[in-house]
Parts: C-alpha cells; structure tokens; sequence
C-alpha cells in the first residue's frame, strides 16, 4: 500500500514537464513565404517537395479557421510562432547515436526511452522526434534486412522521392482544412514507413514526439504505406514540458494500405494538460486519416487520450477498396479544465465493407468532453456494416460529457447500429468494492479500467500496462 | 425575393389595424428575414434538409401575401367520421371555423391575439418569417381542473385557390393547472406547391397534460414546416406523436423545456415515405431541474428513393441531477435509393444522470422474411406484416384509446 501510495504521489504531478536546456535554431518567427523556404531550404528539400508546400500555403491564406467545435480557446496569432525548432546540434547530421548530444540521450532516458544499443526496448522500433526534427531512429538494419523503410520523413524525401511523391498528400490533399493545410505548408519532420509486399514487420514500429522550446508550433507529418499484403503495428506517444502559454500542435498522419495489407494505428497521447486552473497545456490539433485503398485491407485506430488542454482530432478510415475494415477505439479522459472534441469518420465507398467504433469517454473535475463522429453509408457500398458504441462517464456535476453522432446510410443493403450512453458510477458498485477492502479511490480505478477494458485490449501488450496506469493517474484526485 | 417581400408585407400591415409600434416591431422581423433568407445546409439544423433548395426546386418564385377578406366555404367532407371532436378550420391559412360545442363554454377561452405581437423562442429566419406576416393568431386557454371532453381536431387545409404562396400560422395555449388537451393536426390539401409555415407555442401548468398527435397523411405537393415549443411546469406530462407521410416535405420540430420537477415529454413519430419525399423531425429535449424525464422513438420506412432524417437532442442542465432520457430511432430502408440519415445528440452537464439513444438502420430481416414464408405466407404477405408490426410498435405508445384507432385506421395498420 505504502509503496503504491508512494508511486502514486510520484506521478500525481506531471512528470514529464521538465524542461531540456538545449541550444535551438528557429526559422524567424512568423508565417510567410520566407519562412517556408527557409525550413525547405534547411531540410535541402527538392524543388518539388517546396512547391508542394507552397501550394499548401497559398491554399492556407484563403481558408479560415473553424468555430463549429465545442472546446472554444482564444484566437491563435499564427504570425507569433516559431515553426521551426531544432537543437543546434543537429545542424549537421549525427552519422550514429555516439555523435547525439548527450543532453538529447538525456532527455528520452529520463521520458523513459533509452535511445541506446544496450537499453532499447525489445521489439520495439523508435523514431524520435524533438521539436521539429527527427533525432534519432533505432533498430534500422534490421528493419532494411526485410526491405521495410522506417526513418524521418526528411530523410525520405531525399532518399525515397518516389514514394513520398506518390503517397505524399494522397490522403490528405493539400486543399484539405485549415489545420491538415497549414501542415502542408510548414511541416517539419515526422516518421515515415514503408512495409514492402508480402512482409509482416516483426517489431513495432514507433514514435515518441517531444515538444521542447517555447512559442513553437509543432507540425509533424506521418506517412505509413503497407504495400500488398503486408502487416504493421504503430505506436505513437506524446509528452511535452509544462509552460504557462499554450503551444498549438497540428500533426497531419496519413495511412495507406493497399490490397490484403494491415495498419495498426496505436496513440498514447499524453501532452502537457495545463495546471489545475486551466493554465497552460497544448493544443492538440492533428489530422489523421486512413486509407484502405485496396481490397480485403484493414485499418485500425487505437486511442488513449489523456493529455492536452483541448483535444480535437478525428482519426478517421476512407473504406475504398471493397471488403476493407476500418475500426476505432478510443479512450479519452479529461480532468481539471481539459476540453476535448474527439471521434471518428467512417466512410464506407467499397463493397462489403466493415467499421466498427468503440469509444469511451470519462470527464472529471471542470472539463468537457464530446464524442463527434461520421458514418457515411455511400449508395455504391452494398452490403457494409457499421456498429458504433459510445458510453461516456461523468464524475462530479461540474463537467460535461456529449455525443453528436452523424449518421447518414444511403444503401438499403447495408446496415448501421450507433448505441450512446451516459452515466456515473454508481454507487451499489462502489460500495461492492469497497466491502471487499478497496479504498473509495482504488474502486475507482478498478471500474474505470472495467469501463475502458474494451479499448486498452487493443493495445500492444508493452502499451496498455503503461496506459491503465496512465488512466489511473489522470483521475487522481477526482473522487470525493 | 426583397421586392416581393416589401410589398407582401405592406399589404398584409394594411390589411390589419395595428399601432405604429406594432409595425415597427414586424418590420423588424421582416428585416431580420431578409437579412437571413431561407435557411440553407451551411447551418447546422438545416444541415440535411436544404430549405432554400428545396422551395427553389419545388415552388420557384414564392409570394407572401393572401387576401384574407373573402370567406372560404368549409368542405365538410374533410372531417374526421366516427369521432365526435371539437375543431378549428385553417382554409388556406384563414380561420374558417372556431367550435367548441362539446365543451363547457366558460372553461376555454379564446382570444385573438392578431393584433398583439408575441415573442417567439425561436431565432430561426422562419420563426421571422411568421412573425413578420402571421395576421390571425388566437390564444386558446384552458381553464383550471379542466379536461376538455372531446379532443380538438385542427384541420389544416389548403385548396386550388392558392399557388406558390407562403402561409403562415399561429397558435398559442395555454394549459392551466390540473387541466388536459388532446389535439390533433390533421392536414388535408388540394393545393400545390405551397409553403406553411406553422407555429405553436404550449404553455403548461402544474399538473396538466397535453396530447398532440400531427397527422400528415393525404398525399400532396405542398412543403410544411412545423414548429412546437412546449414549457413544461411540475407534473406536466407532453405527448407528441408525429406522422409524417403525405406531404412533398415536411420538418417537424419539437423544441420541449421541461422546468418543473417530475415533468415529462414522449415524443414518437413514424417516417412513412415514398416517392421523392423528404421528411424531417428534429427534438430538443431541454431537462432543466430535477428529475425529469422524456422518451423518443422515431421508426421510418422508406421506399423510392425518398429521404428522412431525424435530429433528436437530449440537453441536461448542471441541475437537472436524476434525468431519465431515452431515444430510439430505426430505419428500415426498402429500395436501394433511399436515404436515411440520423444525428441523435447528447449535451450532458450533470453527473447522476441516465441517457441512452440508439439509432439503427438497414433492411428487412431477411431470416424474418424466411420465417413467415415457411410458414405459408407469400413474400409480399410478409414484408407487409413485418412492416406492419415494426411501426404498430409505435403506435400502440399513443395513450389515448380512440385516437389510436383513427390513427391505426388511416394508416391501415391492421392487428
């Protein structure tokens, strides 16, 4: 009990707010032309890819930003930003981990991923992200021993143009929203994947994003291709230190499988949330999209949503190829002055195909939480299903917890069950547990781990331990 | 449209002995509608059911305004056999016939209110509209303890006179403590291409009742928006049930505030739709103090290539701890182009609550199909009673016994 309290105590405060004294180059602060040449010209992008951006950006300046979401915030001045960041010591390349900073080594030692040869995870692939670069990559032989491409999106836009050319924008088009649009023009690194024919990628692949420097956008991009056939799980995690300011975050991911080919899309998203007064926190605005371009694929979205001061993202499957699935399951947790508008688009163009979306919400303390989704039944997808759950759970009457489902079938063949429900523990199963020698706040835990087991078995085993203790931790102190 | 609508609007003032505050007040409205036009797909509410469209497609050039100084004649044989009722006759927008003679005459009363203007709870450009060129509105009150004996049948209907016109309509009541009202809408037309645009306001006191069955069943190419606010005080209970048939287009909409303790709303509805119809419900369902409760159930058929849609919100006020909120909505869809589309929403700011929805849509069973058919009935026998059965469901919620009955008889729903 002791030793339980004692790790509690440990993690009650945002651990991962610490800082990392580190010497950056900034692009000027601001958003124009200039500034995207310059973070083209830093990456000694080809012409290509800057044309690309640039479209992005003249694309941008006619859109306006959205105000339909629930979580409104203060109006971002995009010219008081940085958007480019990186440590000072990855001007030149490192050739090899020795080269790395040490202050670098440092830093994801203390996030709890070690970086080097002897202390990685087994069987877990990490590609490092601070700030606007990409600082390290591990395991990479072993991956090119199968033909699978795992490094910074930077690296394969110089080494991989073709595929990036192709994928590139695919399932995000340049023309997209707001967000998705002004990461196509600024974007600054991210992971990119590429899982050849018929291969099944034998570790998970991952990658652990860190915003550092102050008054900085991070705008990372994510491109995974499986090709025919093949099989990839992802993983993606998230800290950031605790500043009073808010620090926008608008990531665009794009996903494709291709014939028979499998993407596992699993996000641990646990940024900087503000203080207990609403102070401070990230904005966690990302785009992420799937698509099942060929027949027979399957994409699956896993979430757990813990972190930031407002969460507004809509992982979504394009179900294209006939017989795809595409699936969704969410956890999201709000606590203090937490905001989040978070859910999920199916939409269904091919034959027989299957989504299914599983999420769950729990609100605590002051914050508002909102479950939004798409199902959209085109009139060429005969015979597709669609089952949708979405049980929120309030605790305390200071919060709100809400659900807009769009639903909109236009084929008679197919079918879409949507269920929503809305409730607070209750009290025989409190007092259930408690009977039995729990304390107010571990019965707690347990029914809320109950509540989401549905969602964290999803994760990969390494994942969904440090997940339950994640979902523990951001409920602390909202009982009583 | 401005033009059309200036110069419908100064003949309807002339028609009707109004203050200079008075106009001042419609002109205000009037602005406000030209301002906002017809509501289009870029708001939310309008999201699927695109009315500027669909009064473009269907009618064209609209006008606003009707001489009301010539009387209809009433066609009897509108009314409803085999029901003893007390009626209101709307021909064409212009009250024909107000009798109450069921009824103890000093219980309900009637006031007109045409020359008094009422602020609506409703911020939309058609609750504008109405109250830009309402010019006959009447109040109808009843009073304490008192139940009416016969239920109150409102026919609207509409003949060949008219033509690519706009009506508009209002009604107010007023439910006084302990006292009931069952009314029913009835729409009859032999007119086309008209747009009505309805609106009533309930006022419910402690402990009344009040029950509204809208039936939209005579086949008919006008377009009508509906639109009911319903305050609810302790006690009071609210029943709306909806069919939604016969009309080109048709959007319902039930906005309920439930503000006194143990008060309650039932809202059910029925889609019956073929052609190119496209109908519409949307309920907002406000619990706004304790222990409230309401319940929905929306069931569509669709054949064609016909549209519904249904919006259904429950919102729950941080006081309204102990709500109880319900809603259902199934959709069986016949023919490869018809559409269904849902938004059931929850907005919850209270912790001890239950709220649930559930929204299904898809085919008939055809493992249920298979059934009946093995046992002797043939497919079309089948189809027939399994729809029967899938809307029966609803209309066995109707809580009044004789209104069940006509309702089961016009649509034909056989036991």
């Amino acid at each position: 009990m002791d030793n339980r309290q004692k790790e509690i105590d440990n993690l009650k405060d945002y651990k991962y707010g610490f800082t990392t004294d580190i010497e950056n180059t900034k692009a000027p602060k601001g958003l124009n032309e200039d500034v995207i040449k310059f973070i083209s010209n830093i990456k000694k992008e080809p012409q290509w890819m800057l044309d690309f951006r640039l479209k992005a950006y003249d694309r941008f300046k006619q859109l306006k930003e959205p105000d339909w979401q629930k979580p409104k915030y203060p109006k971002i001045d995009y010219q008081d930003l940085y958007y480019y960041s990186a440590p000072k010591s990855m001007k030149d390349k490192p050739k090899n981990l020795d080269d790395l900073d040490p202050k670098l080594l440092e830093t994801y030692k203390k996030l709890g991923i070690p970086l080097q040869e002897q202390k990685r995870l087994n069987g877990i692939a990490v590609d490092a992200v601070f700030d606007s670069v990409s600082v390290a990559t591990t395991f990479r032989e072993e991956l090119t021993k199968q033909g699978i491409i795992f490094c910074p999106i930077s690296e394969a836009i110089q080494n991989h143009p073709e595929l990036v050319k192709k994928y590139l924008g695919s399932v995000i088009p340049v023309t997209d929203h707001f967000f998705a649009t002004l990461n196509s023009a600024v974007f600054t690194d991210g992971s990119f994947a590429y899982i050849p024919e018929g291969v099944r990628c034998p570790m998970e692949l991952s990658t652990y994003f860190r915003i550092n420097a102050s008054n900085t956008g991070q705008f990372e991009r994510t491109l995974i291709i499986a090709d025919k056939g093949s099989y990839v799980s992802y993983l993606e995690g998230c800290t950031a230190p605790m500043r009073d300011e808010n620090q926008l975050h608008a990531a665009n991911v794009e996903l494709v499988a291709l014939d028979d080919a499998e993407i596992k899309y699993s996000t641990v998203q646990n940024w900087y949330p503000g203080d207990k007064d609403g102070k401070g926190g990230i904005y966690n605005f990302v785009t992420k999209r799937g698509l099942c371009k060929g027949k027979n694929s399957k994409i699956s979205w896993t979430q757990v949503e813990t972190g930031s001061a407002i969460t507004w993202k809509y992982p979504s499957c394009i179900l294209k190829g006939d017989n795809s699935v595409g699936e969704f399951y969410s956890i999201a947790i709000t606590n203090n002055h937490q905001k989040a508008d978070t859910g999920t688009k199916m939409i269904h163009l091919g034959k027989n195909t299957k989504s299914k979306i599983i999420s769950k919400g729990i609100s605590a303390g002051l914050s508002d939480m909102t479950y939004r989704g798409l199902v959209d039944i085109s009139s060429k997808a005969a015979n597709s299903n669609n089952y949708t759950q979405c049980d929120s759970l309030l605790m305390g009457n200071k919060c709100g917890a809400h659900t807009v489902p769009y639903i909109k079938n236009k084929n008679a063949e197919s079918n879409i069950a949507h269920e929503a429900t809305t409730s607070k523990i209750s009290e025989e199963q409190l007092h259930y547990c408690q009977q039995r020698g729990l304390s107010a706040e571990e019965a707690v835990g347990l029914i809320v781990n109950g509540f989401c087991k549905e969602v964290l078995q999803q994760l990969p085993m390494e994942f969904a331990v440090e997940a339950q203790k994640l979902v523990g931790i951001s409920l602390e102190g909202s009982v009583g | 449209m401005k033009e059309q609508l200036q110069k419908d609007f100064n003949n309807t003032i002339e028609g009707l002995s109004l203050t200079q505050k008075d106009i001042e007040i419609k002109k205000f409205y009037l602005d406000n509608f030209i301002s906002k036009g017809f509501p289009n797909r870029k708001e939310e509410d309008w999201k699927f059911s695109d009315l500027k469209q669909i009064i473009n497609k269907n009618i064209g050039e609209i006008s606003f305004y009707t001489d009301f100084t010539t009387t209809n004649k009433v066609d009897t044989s509108v009314y409803v056999d085999g029901l003893e009722h007390n009626k209101i006759v709307f021909i064409n927008g212009r009250i024909e016939k107000i009798d109450f003679d069921y009824e103890e005459k000093d219980q309900i009363e009637i006031i007109d209110q045409s020359e008094t203007i009422n602020k609506f709870n409703n911020t939309s450009s058609l609750s504008d509209l109405n109250s830009a060129f309402t010019n006959k509105s009447f109040k109808i009150a009843v009073k304490k303890d008192y139940r009416l004996v016969k239920p109150l049948i409102i026919y609207h209907t509409t003949n060949s006179k008219i033509w690519s016109k706009n009506i508009n309509l209002r009604l107010n009541f007023e439910l006084s403590e302990n006292s009931c009202l069952r009314l029913i809408d009835l729409y009859s037309d032999t007119s086309e291409k008209n747009f009505l645009n309805i609106f009533y306001n309930f006022d419910l006191k402690k402990d009344s009742i009040l029950k509204n069955y809208k039936v939209d069943k005579f086949k008919n190419k006008n377009i009508k928006y509906s639109f009911n606010n319903i305050d609810q005080d302790k006690n009071s209970i609210s029943e709306t049930f909806i069919l939604s048939s016969g009309s080109n287009f048709f959007k319902n909409e039930i906005n309920c505030n439930l503000s006194g303790e143990y008060s309650s709303a039932f809202v059910n509805g029925i889609f019956s739709l073929n052609n190119s119809m496209h109908h519409e419900i949307r309920t907002i369902i406000n619990h706004l103090t304790e222990n409230t409760k309401s319940y929905q159930l929306i069931k569509s058929v669709l054949e064609e290539n016909s549209k519904a849609v249904y919006q259904g919100k429950i919102y729950v006020n941080s006081k309204a701890q102990k709500t109880d909120g319900y809603q259902l909505s199934k959709a069986i869809l016949l023919n490869k182009d018809a559409e269904f589309n849902a938004k059931p929403e929850l907005e919850i700011y209270a912790d001890d609550v239950k709220c649930s929805h559930g929204s299904a849509s898809g085919n008939l069973n055809e493992n249920s199909i298979f059934y009946l058919m093995s046992r002797g009935l043939s497919y079309q026998q089948s189809r027939e009673l399994l729809i029967n059965g899938f809307l029966l469901d609803v209309v066995e919620k109707i809580t009044d016994p004789e209104v069940k009955n006509l309702i089961k008889n016009l649509i034909g729903i056989k036991e």
